[in-house]
């Protein structure tokens, strides 16, 4: 198991610098860096003491361990619209975006799984058919576009919910979250419909074929001529099977969602990190771009190395065939 | 090309045309598939107008509703959009772009993976751990997410779109053809045309690939689908297609801030449009997996 782990997070930090080598020569080698760093209403005199700093006169090799070292100590540069550093303002905003994403998966598990169990169950019939469609629909529907309807459905021609902003914040447990006060709660419904529609369906999907593959095994035949209620047999025997594939995606698509997450907060005016993107890419605001990239990406392959641990000791197989 | 392998693809064919006849449903997303492909080709043709053209928009006629007529007696059948253009017209146009990007990289896309696939499974070894390490990676990270990072860093155009897509699809490509032609290469008519001299290249493409084509075109389908809408996205968030080249994305963005003031056409229709596409190509796609995928079967 300690074999396992150790390898598993040597890969992680492998994935890291290989994504930190890609974004710096994103950054230094397609455009003139000192372009891309420097504000452009910064004076001459400014310039050529921020290319020093950066040490933008040394050879690449040498400027990309700067670039490693400084962003080791969380220095990823200053924001030029805020003018704080760039990697304060991420941190300030992602509790907000793992807010939206967390509600979204909670959404798409607690309707997804019944649906998909339903469907699942009784195969080619009415209900699955409808259920199978709509799961179609579900991620054919673009995202954004999707948001938008909700917004012009339920805040502009009904009225029933606020379309933009992330209401009233309480707090509990020292953490301040829109989840608990009711403003919070009806600003991060639609949001968080929005973000989990997409995964409903991938989630329906999966746990369809789960049930599907599981069906006819022997240890279900045998578990009903033991004469086990089919309730028992479905929400204990199946369920446990179907729950290895569901952990492992749920968590790869935890990632996906951060990075949905951006069109979601973009069309909500949700505070989170992946509006700050978009407005630090139209704003031309370089540094907080590049603390994003690279902070999404650490998230994602912690996410990626905790869903690989988990599902290890879910299913020993995992481990043994990695360990050969 | 020699009979046989001709035969063949009749034979996938007719199972593709066969799988599909019996479905209703997918037979539906077919002709609509059929028809919108048909109207983007023909699109300069079918519109009424030119969207693009300065001298034919009149900003009197701008936000119309669907349905009314223009100064000089043309009908908006669904409505003009903040400078006077008829939607109609500029979605046919919009489509056009939509389909153009999504399907242009999703076939280089099925082009480059389709090698590198086969290249990874023929020789094996280094060659293929190299190939599929990288690959690994590609498909470890969302579509959206590398989409992103790649236009944040190289700012928007219409082949940096393309660009963007192709790197982010390449990958499923190469992971199906590969395992594909794993299966394939150990079967004895490949041992066959070894032992008649037939030529590396040859064998890959000439006998290998005709047998890995059933999860191509699966895949295919399901990636246009997807490029189409990962396009409309990233177009949507202002750092995909520039203005000059407007999708369906842009469309819908235009509209998106008159969605608050109750100018709803503006938005909602080349949504629908872009929503019809994707669904209708999502169906299809679909149908086929479950017909050529030999585990499910045709229950």
């Amino acid at each position: 198991m300690t074999v396992f782990v150790i390898r598993r997070f040597l890969q992680s930090i492998a994935v890291l610098c290989v994504t930190a080598v890609i974004v710096f020569i994103g950054i230094y080698a397609i455009g003139d860096p000192a372009e891309m760093l420097i504000s452009p209403d910064a004076s001459p005199a400014e310039r050529a003491q921020v290319v020093a700093s950066l040490g933008l006169d040394k050879p690449l090799w040498e400027q990309f361990f700067t670039f490693a070292w400084n962003a080791l100590h969380g220095d990823l540069g200053r924001s030029f619209v805020f003018n704080r550093p760039s990697i304060a303002l991420i941190f300030e905003r992602l509790p907000a975006t793992l807010e939206l994403t967390l509600t979204g998966l909670v959404f798409a598990l607690v309707l997804g799984i019944p649906l998909g169990l339903l469907s699942g169950l009784k195969p080619n019939s009415a209900t699955d058919e409808v259920i199978m469609t709509g799961s179609i629909l579900g991620f054919s529907l673009p995202s954004f576009w999707q948001g938008m309807m909700l917004i012009m459905i339920f805040s502009v021609w009904l009225g029933w919910l606020p379309s933009t902003g992330r209401g009233q914040m309480g707090e509990f447990l020292g953490i301040h979250s829109s989840l608990f006060t009711l403003d919070g709660l009806t600003h991060l419904i639609l949001p968080a419909i929005n973000l989990s529609l997409f995964k409903l369906s991938l989630v329906i999907r999966l746990t369809r074929t789960g049930v599907r593959e599981t069906m006819p095994l022997d240890f279900v035949k045998f578990a009903r001529a033991k004469g086990i209620s089919e309730r028992r047999i479905v929400f204990v025997h199946v369920f446990k099977n179907i729950l290895i594939p569901l952990i492992t995606v749920i968590g790869l698509e935890l990632g996906s969602m951060l990075a949905f997450a951006v069109v979601t907060e973009t069309i909500f005016a949700w505070p989170g990190i992946g509006k700050l993107l978009i407005d630090s890419i139209m704003r031309l605001d370089r540094p907080v771009v590049v603390a994003y990239l690279l902070v999404i990406v650490s998230l994602f392959i912690f996410i990626n190395f905790v869903v690989d641990v988990l599902y290890s000791l879910v299913d020993p197989r995992v481990r043994l065939g990695g360990a050969q | 090309m020699n009979a046989r392998a001709l035969f063949a693809e009749d034979m996938l064919l007719g199972r593709l045309v066969f799988g599909i006849s019996r479905s209703p449903k997918a037979v539906v997303a077919a002709v609509v598939c059929i028809i919108l492909l048909f109207a983007a080709v023909i699109g300069p043709y079918l519109t009424p107008q030119n969207p693009f053209d300065l001298a034919v928009l009149d900003i009197l006629d701008s936000k119309l509703p669907p349905g009314s007529q223009s100064m000089d007696g043309m009908n908006y059948w669904l409505g003009t959009d903040g400078q006077g253009r008829d939607m109609f017209s500029a979605m046919i146009y919009g489509l056009r772009t939509s389909l153009g990007v999504g399907v242009f990289s999703g076939i280089v896309a099925l082009l480059v993976g389709t090698v590198l696939g086969l290249i990874a499974a023929y020789f094996g070894g280094r060659i293929d751990t190299l190939i599929m390490r990288v690959v690994d990676l590609m498909l470890g990270f969302p579509t959206i997410l590398v989409a992103l990072m790649l236009l944040a860093l190289l700012g928007q155009g219409l082949w940096k779109v393309i660009f963007a897509l192709i790197l982010v699809q390449w990958a499923t490509f190469a992971r199906a053809v590969r395992s594909a032609a794993l299966v394939e290469k150990n079967k004895d008519y490949v041992e066959a045309a070894v032992t008649l001299g037939i030529g590396t290249p040859r064998i890959l493409i000439g006998h290998i690939l005709p047998n890995c084509l059933p999860p191509l075109i699966v895949i295919g389908m399901l990636q246009v689908a997807n490029a189409i809408s990962a396009e409309a996205t990233l177009s949507f968030l202002g750092i995909g297609l520039p203005i000059t080249e407007p999708s369906l994305g842009l469309l819908i963005a235009n509209g998106y801030q008159l969605l608050m003031s109750g100018e709803y056409w503006i938005s909602v229709y080349p949504g629908v449009l872009l929503l019809v596409l994707v669904f209708s190509i999502n169906i299809v796609g679909d149908r086929l997996r479950e017909v050529l995928n030999p585990r499910l079967g045709e229950r």
